[in-house]
């Protein structure tokens, strides 16, 4: 197929090399008006523009000639990368807990192809046992590769997929579930497994990595070295996301699945337990509760399955100055809960009191949780917040707006009866609203500045 | 005869060393000829790093060149480097054995001079484009072919010395050349990386660095193995470092240029001498590496012929209970009390070459004692054997130790200490050495000492570590842009070389011409003020070097110099005077001319009524009967006249005066 000789090229650079009878692959001597360059021809990233051709020189760079300088090209050899990833037996271990990992196209391990620069995906014990030799000495692993999408594209039809997956597999007694996910949507995922999954008698863990597992740095396999001793050995029985605790190489946090959130871009250490503390640390000897309470690891089978998810449920992060003709279109377009996401205690303004009322009048079910983040709901502090109460918003405590969101779908998706959405939106399954928030909870450095710089400096950041 | 055959009891490791010496063929440096560099196939290349002048580093927006002390930093981040699998499902050997090692890797990081992209947490930003003109223009300067698009690559570093485990680096140029006085050397390419961190401490499993120079704009200019003896690698690291130089737009001072020295002999291994500091240090350094591994292999020789299946080899081992050692030496004891495991090790067939020669003062030995330290984490001294200079143990105390692993007299025995943690690493390590020693020699990186040895710092990293950053899009670099660029290029320094020498500037002041890039003030003042090069040259490279090092200053605005002839030649005063200025102003740099000749108490007087003066002060010379008259009469009476003449009139017109006024 003459696509695939070369990989990557159109426009100029495609014509070039076609003209010159070179393939990607071709090793090659270019003759340019800036002197002769010798290497091996790459394939082109499709984005990257048509004026340029990838070379790999003999040290072991890549640089890119422009094809505007070229004179001529000549093919004097060519080699075909080929590439697999090495698979050696998971060792099985008598007396090491079962756990099973499911794949969802998250690059948990992987290995990296030199030549392409390409991240190959470990996926299957054998290739997982290559790359973290450790994970043999904390568990019998199986593994199954449930989907592959990346973390954004994650949405209802995976978390019913997994949560229906995590049934069978607890029936068929597994001591402990890991699924490798991408980061980005780790906490949505969290919070829907939470509410699908109920009365769980096993842990089930969530893990990616921040920094692919193709650099050296990488927080992946140290991630999943806690994610599986935590599935494996934990007796903490509820879904939980388990990632970097400090950025530094120490240890890990057991996050409780509702009450996580990814609150930096890039950093290692991205996730936080909000409005309370995480549920543990881990290390790779020990798992220390931080928390007092928590549902603890039985030896039934009787989990509970609720893969239920309306897809009829959006999102209003309000601004100031919002006008009314926003929530109206929500209200046409047909959706049927809405999550506001207010300032302050939970306030929108005036000017969108008729817009509530035509979407309660509607029958549409409005929660409002916090811009704030940390902290509770708390419309009777002013009128504006009894005014939306009596308009028909209904404040959800301090359960997190992505949780919320994730919930109001999961509740409609069992039923639209008004009073029956309140009730089950209220009861928490899993704290995703709590009695109350720990001193401690709310844990951000900005409130005491010398004391937090002795303190960072003193113990690892 | 092969002295090894014997089972002779008394065994002399100092006769031993110096044997081996003598049959390597070692002569010192000093000593050492062309000759004696062909015989052995001496070999060298250079990778000369040199930090660019920009005020922000290579891929944040942290400022450049701003350092701390190592105990002043905000916090500490601790992270280990996995080795990732190789193309081939390999891993990598440096990786292997930085993963052996089990290092903990501590960051100490200001906030002044470290972000998050620093410590890893955030990806990297647009590169630098102050930096990237800059190594173009090098590049240019370097005839090198420039790439049409610069592509960011990773290169894998696992020693923890930049904390994502790989350094971002591009190519920029490929094969060029740099001239030498007799002959060209050739450049396999120059890239632009980021700079690493600096090394605070590393004992037993943790490696405590810096982060204030990580990412600094780096270039590294490589050559082409091609100096065929000392004395060119050091030519060629000058030329390429007053290249860099003659820009103004790279940095200076301690570790702004540092250089890996590339060395083999004829059936030898490339390997890599590390941070160089200073090239007055390469000769010393590369002599003594090509003169290792030549000993290396006549040791190799030695040794296959006792040992056929090299393969089959393998080290005994056994511990030793402390107790049955009498009397105990204390390096033994401290290990006892630290409840440290000892073993005795029984090298087969190895009698002789622990005490083989490898580099001036130091023997086979030592290489497995620095792979250990390195490798094993054991801090030195970490051995004892029986081919030591100044034994530690008696030959009767090895015998008995060695009976448990049924040594006999062709055997080398050691002794090891240890936390148990570390010992299977060790003796892996120690097997793995002496088996490389059957072989050749290991392709390793070496730390260059003061003394001009080197001693091991890591194994060689594979080609197989190198893949595209796909955290930075690729950098398109068109024509227009370069010959933008290439306008304002200063000319070749090896042109200046030659312009220096016909303007008859003497030779020993080129070196510190070229490495404070003195060579535009020089012809500046040529230029703009038409002052004799010979002059200003000579001022500067003599006076001004000497005067500097005596005051011991580093910072001295150099264009003061031009001001200074500036105003000699405006007041129509003579050059000469500037030798005698210079002191003060290298102590007032701000006091302005006039000031200056007043506190030396100068007074401007013109030539003729000095030259009136001549027969009055003639008429107060005394003769002294001990001195021939005529020479005395004359050194007299210019002693008298010279401080007021100096600058008031060409001291070599008095001094015909003198002459005529005598006559």
């Amino acid at each position: 197929m003459s696509d695939d000789i070369f990989q990557g090229y159109k426009g100029e650079a495609l014509g070039l090399l076609k003209k010159f009878n070179t393939r990607v692959w071709g090793q090659a001597s270019i003759e340019t008006s800036r002197g002769k360059f010798v290497g091996t021809v790459l394939p082109r990233s499709e984005n990257d523009d048509d004026q340029h051709i990838v070379l790999k020189i003999p040290t072991g760079y890549n640089i890119g000639i422009d094809v505007k300088t070229v004179i001529s090209i000549v093919e004097t050899g060519y080699k075909k990368a080929n590439y697999k990833i090495p698979e050696k037996q998971f060792p099985v271990t008598p007396g090491l807990p079962k756990v099973k990992l499911f794949g969802t196209g998250g690059t948990i391990a992987s290995r990296l192809d030199y030549r392409t620069g390409a991240v190959i995906p470990a996926f299957s014990p054998g290739e997982l046992y290559g790359a973290v030799p450790e994970l043999a000495d904390i568990c019998n692993l199986e593994t199954e590769k449930l989907f592959a999408v990346f973390s954004e594209n994650m949405g209802p039809k995976q978390y019913i997929a997994l949560a229906k997956a995590i049934g069978k597999e607890i029936e068929q007694g597994v001591d402990g579930i890991v699924i490798g996910h991408g980061t980005d949507t780790l906490h949505h995922t969290g919070a829907a497994l939470t509410f699908m999954c109920q009365n769980l008698p096993v842990p089930v863990v969530l893990v990616g990595s921040q920094r692919s597992s193709d650099r050296p740095s990488s927080d992946a396999a140290l991630n999943l070295m806690h994610a599986m001793k935590a599935a494996g050995q934990s007796d903490i029985a509820e879904v939980m996301v388990c990632m970097f605790g400090p950025t530094s190489d120490e240890y890990g946090l057991l996050h409780k699945g509702t009450r996580v959130r990814k609150m930096h871009s890039s950093y290692r250490s991205t996730f936080r337990t909000i409005g309370d503390t995480p549920l543990a640390m881990i290390n790779r000897k020990e798992i220390t509760p931080i928390h007092k309470t928590y549902h603890k690891r039985r030896n039934d089978r009787n989990v509970k399955i609720m893969p239920y998810f309306s897809d009829e449920v959006t999102m209003l992060y309000y601004y100031p100055g919002m006008r009314p003709d926003t929530l109206d279109a929500l209200i046409d377009a047909g959706y049927k809960g809405i999550i506001f996401v207010g300032t302050g205690l939970g306030h929108v303004n005036k000017e969108l009191y008729p817009a509530i009322e035509r979407a309660h009048a509607k029958g549409v079910h409005m929660f409002m949780t916090l811009q704030t983040i940390w902290g509770y709901v708390h419309m009777f502090v002013y009128d504006t917040g009894r005014d939306m109460m009596a308009k028909g918003i209904i404040p959800a405590g301090n359960m997190l707006p992505e949780v919320a969101w994730v919930k109001l779908s999961w509740v409609l998706g069992q039923t639209n009866d008004p009073a029956e959405v309140k009730r089950l939106m209220l009861t928490p399954v899993n704290d995703e609203i709590t009695d109350r928030e720990p001193y401690n909870g709310y844990l951000v450095y900005q409130g005491g500045v010398p004391e937090v710089e002795a303190f960072i400096k003193k113990v690892h950041k | 005869m092969n002295q090894f055959s014997k089972m002779d009891k008394s065994f002399d490791a100092q006769a031993n060393y110096e044997r081996s010496r003598a049959e390597a063929g070692y002569v010192p440096r000093n000593e050492a000829r062309q000759q004696d560099y062909d015989r052995i196939g001496f070999m060298s290349g250079l990778e000369v790093h040199q930090q660019l002048l920009t005020k922000e580093k290579l891929f944040c927006h942290c400022p450049a060149g701003v350092y701390n002390k190592s105990h002043e930093y905000d916090a500490e981040i601790v992270r280990h480097m996995r080795p990732t699998l190789s193309e081939l499902g390999e891993y990598d050997g440096t990786a292997l054995m930085e993963f052996k090692t089990r290092k903990e890797i501590v960051y100490r990081i200001k906030n002044a001079t470290a972000c998050t992209y620093e410590v890893d947490d955030t990806p990297p930003f647009p590169i630098n484009r102050e930096a990237l003109g800059i190594a173009i223009e090098i590049s240019l300067l370097s005839k090198l072919n420039i790439v049409g698009e610069v592509h960011i690559t990773r290169k894998q570093y696992l020693d923890g010395s930049i904390p994502t485990g790989f350094q971002r680096t591009a190519i920029i140029g490929v094969e060029g050349e740099i001239p030498l006085r007799n002959k060209t050397i050739r450049l396999i390419q120059l890239s632009i990386e980021e700079d690493s961190c600096r090394e605070i401490s590393d004992i037993g499993h943790k490696r405590v660095y810096k982060t204030d120079r990580l990412g600094m704009p780096l270039i590294e200019t490589v050559t082409y193995p091609e100096c065929m003896n000392p004395d060119e690698v050091h030519e060629a690291c000058d030329y390429i470092r007053f290249l860099n130089r003659s820009t103004g737009k790279v940095r200076t001072g301690i570790g702004a240029g540092r250089q890996d020295v590339n060395v083999s002999c004829k059936g030898g291994t490339r390997v890599e001498i590390k941070g160089v500091a200073h090239t007055k240090w390469i000769p010393e350094l590369t002599h003594n590496e090509a003169f290792r591994q030549w000993s290396l292999l006549l040791l190799r020789n030695k040794l296959t012929e006792r040992i056929t299946d090299s393969s089959a080899w393998k080290v005994q081992v056994a511990d030793v209970n402390a107790e049955t050692i009498e009397p105990l030496p204390d390096i033994l004891q401290q290990a006892t009390d630290l409840k440290h495991d000892i073993k005795i090790i029984r090298l087969p067939n190895f009698k002789g070459a622990l005490s083989h020669f490898t580099q001036p003062g130091k023997m086979f030995a030592n290489e497995l004692s620095d792979r250990l330290k390195v490798i094993a984490c054991l801090e030195k001294p970490n051995m004892l054997h029986n081919e030591m200079l100044v034994p530690a143990l008696t030959e009767a105390q090895w015998t008995l130790m060695g009976k448990k692993l049924k040594a006999n007299g062709n055997d080398a025995l050691m002794l090891i200490w240890g936390p148990q943690d570390d010992m299977k690493t060790a003796i892996e390590t120690i097997e793995e050495r002496c088996k490389m020693a059957l072989d050749g020699i290991p392709p390793e990186t070496r730390k260059s000492l003061p003394d001009g040895t080197t001693i091991f710092e890591r194994v060689l990293p594979g080609a197989d570590r190198m893949y595209p950053d796909t955290d930075s899009a690729p950098i398109p670099l068109a024509d227009s842009y370069i010959d933008n660029l290439s306008k304002n290029m200063p000319e070749d320094v090896i042109k200046r070389y030659h312009q220096l020498k016909k303007w008859g500037v003497p030779e020993d002041t080129y070196t510190y011409i070229f490495s404070k890039n003195l060579y535009p003030l020089i012809s500046d003042m040529h230029e703009k003020l038409g002052i004799d090069p010979k002059i200003t040259g000579t001022f500067i490279g003599h006076k001004l070097k000497h005067e500097l090092g005596k005051a011991g200053k580093d910072k001295f605005k150099m264009k003061t110099i031009f001001h200074l002839f500036a105003f000699l030649k405006e007041n129509k005063l003579d050059y000469r005077l500037a030798w005698r200025m210079l002191p003060e102003l290298i102590v007032h740099p701000r006091l302005d001319f006039d000031s200056l000749l007043n506190t030396l108490k100068f007074k401007k007087t013109d030539e003729d009524s000095i030259l009136a003066k001549l027969p009055f002060v003639g008429e107060k010379f005394e003769v002294n009967p001990k001195k021939p008259e005529s020479q005395h009469r004359h050194n007299w009476i210019m002693g008298q006249l010279r401080n007021l003449a100096t600058g008031n009139i060409d001291l070599t017109k008095l001094a015909m005066a003198v002459k005529a006024n005598q006559a």
